[in-house]
């Protein structure tokens, strides 16, 4: 039997010069790309900080039932709100069946052929289109052509069109994951094609497609372009009771006091409608996110 | 019936890229009636509004350019170091981490960063820095807000390429003797180049049609410059101000909202469908 000897027991290999050198820079690189990679929530937070600095103090229940004003202190965002949550509404009630009717149409009806493809490209291709093209295409459409005026209607029309893309998109990915042994199970007993798609397929994919509706309606409540494009931007000083009324939004408010000069105080008032207008897109965010993970452990 | 009321559905999406296009057009076709083709694409004025008028569009295309250039500068070293970050280095639970934060900051309204754009970076850093000679409204506070509002565009796309490279490559860089970043930057970045091209080309899509964040922040006086100090005006700006304005119908400058309109909605398409191509090539590569 051979033994170690002694002094070659607790040997390890180091290496030196060039190789050192390597394994050096390697080891830093770690931190360099890390903070890298921090830097865009780093700026996030530092912008959080100043705008609850700057508007915390305002955001009273005042501040959310007030009109709009003249005077900085006194003015509010109570026909932002009620414009903002109309518009919601009816964008929501418009975008959600002829996003899913289309994602259903795509996934479980449509032939496979050249037309499908072209639905396809041409859905990612809308998807990508800027807002501010939705917005002339409202403008032209429903503003001018077919005479709404700069209403909640046009508003929530323009929108609708603009979140339909990333709405199908999001419930077409849902639709996919449904496994096949559920649509062959209700088949098997008799089902019709549509039976199987609105009892079973529908229900199965129901967590995906909402939290992809959820988060196009946090895009479309933060939209501006669209909506100043149709002619949203205007001094709205009573409550909205109907989709035909003019309207504004909370996104415009916090756009028109922004651009205010900023010795008039207004800037105040756009972080504290920031404020507002970030808690509730997050609250949708939220929502999503525990959606989506809750009906993934199951 | 059911069907048929399916299929309705999906040919609105259709339907909406018809109208898109006819509205674009028509209004364009008319714009053209009043000025020339020669003068729209070869002049370097944009004065829409002023005797004697005239309509060059570069000066708007430049300023749109400006603030791409500038964005990207920032957001492609970062966006890249991101995702080789994420997928080469970060635990699974890190990733898990710093993903969904790194997507919040896609969710922010851009009316937000706009605001932040003039009270905060350029009042309390840029000026700092620039000294009180830089214009309040100037192209560099909007590029530094859209290199924040893409990054996670560059970020996520780039990580996902990455993460479909082949684990076989990765262990044939380290079998001779590479260390993690000589792996990561010279055999996985360069397999995932296609996603990462794609990625940029998304986020310069992004950049060119975004409208509150340039419309606040980087001024409204037209410039032929890639300076990013000084005030500019970017296509989508400029539509912004004919849309505050409710410009009448059947005027130049309601018209001329279109055909910039049009020039805009062809350069996104153009940056968008180069973008699904390279996707798609780098998908048919590892699958």
């Amino acid at each position: 039997m051979s033994v170690v000897p002694a002094h070659l027991e607790e040997v390890t290999l180091r290496a030196t010069g060039a190789v050192a050198r390597r394994q050096f820079i390697s080891r830093i690189s770690r931190y360099v790309l890390l903070a890298a990679s921090l830097i865009g929530v780093a700026i996030l937070i530092y912008l959080a900080y100043e705008t609850l600095q700057a508007g915390a103090s305002r955001v009273t229940w005042h501040f959310l039932t007030n009109y709009p004003s003249r005077f900085a202190e006194r003015a509010g965002l109570r026909s932002a709100i009620i414009g903002s949550a109309w518009t919601m509404s009816f964008t929501v009630v418009l975008a959600f069946p002829v996003a899913i009717g289309t994602a259903v149409w795509m996934e479980e009806f449509a032939p496979k052929n050249a037309v499908l493809s072209f639905v396809k490209l041409n859905l990612a291709n809308l998807a990508g289109v800027p807002s501010i093209i939705y917005g002339i295409l409202g403008l032209a459409i429903f503003v001018r052509f077919a005479d709404m005026g700069p209403s909640i209607m046009a508003g929530a029309l323009t929108l609708a069109l603009m979140i339909i893309p990333m709405t199908v998109i999001a419930a077409q990915e849902a639709i996919k994951q449904v496994p096949q042994s559920i649509r062959d199970a209700s088949l098997a007993v008799g089902a019709t094609h549509w039976q199987t798609v609105w009892s079973h397929v529908l229900p199965q994919a129901l967590p995906g497609i909402m939290t992809g509706v959820i988060l196009a309606v946090s895009r479309a409540a933060g939209e501006t372009a669209a909506l100043i494009m149709i002619g949203a931007f205007s001094l709205i000083l009573y409550d909205n009771t109907s989709p035909f009324d003019s309207f504004t939004t909370v996104p415009i408010q916090i756009y028109s006091w922004t651009v205010r000069p900023a010795n008039l105080g207004f800037q105040v008032n756009a972080s504290a409608a920031i404020i507002v207008l970030m808690a509730a897109v997050l609250t949708l965010n939220l929502i999503a996110a525990i959606i989506r993970e809750r009906f993934r452990r199951e | 019936m059911i069907v048929g009321s399916l299929t309705l559905c999906a040919a609105i999406s259709l339907l909406t890229t018809t109208l898109i296009i006819y509205v674009l057009f028509s209004e364009t076709s008319t714009f053209f009636r009043d000025v020339s083709f020669q003068e729209f694409f070869t002049g370097t004025t944009w004065r829409p509004l002023f005797e004697p008028v005239s309509f060059g569009v570069w000066e708007l295309v430049a300023g749109t350019a400006n603030v791409v250039l500038w964005s990207m500068v920032m957001a492609l070293p970062v966006g890249l170091a991101t995702a080789v970050y994420l997928s080469e280095y970060a635990s699974g639970r890190t990733r898990g981490l710093m993903k969904p934060m790194l997507e919040a900051l896609a969710g922010v309204p851009t009316v937000v960063y706009a605001y932040f754009a003039i009270n905060v970076i350029t009042l309390d850093v840029l000026r700092p820095v620039f000294g009180p000679d830089l214009p309040v409204f100037n192209s560099l506070a909007a590029s530094v807000m859209l290199a924040v509002m893409i990054l996670p565009t560059i970020a996520s796309i780039s990580e996902d390429a990455m993460a479909s490279v082949p684990r076989d490559l990765r262990e044939a860089g380290y079998g001779l003797g590479a260390t993690r970043l000589e792996v990561a930057w010279r055999v996985v970045v360069p397999a995932a180049l296609s996603g990462i091209v794609a990625s940029v080309l998304l986020a310069i899509a992004r950049v060119v049609g975004e409208t509150m964040i340039v419309a606040v922040a980087a001024g409204s006086t037209p410039n032929l410059t890639l300076s990013p100090l000084e005030s500019i005006q970017t296509m989508t700006g400029y539509m912004l101000q004919v849309g505050l304005g409710d410009a009448a119908r059947n005027t130049v400058e309601y018209q001329s909202l279109f055909a910039v309109g049009a020039m805009l909605f062809m350069i996104t398409l153009a940056f968008n469908i180069g973008a699904h191509l390279l996707v798609a090539r780098f998908r048919e590569e590892y699958e």
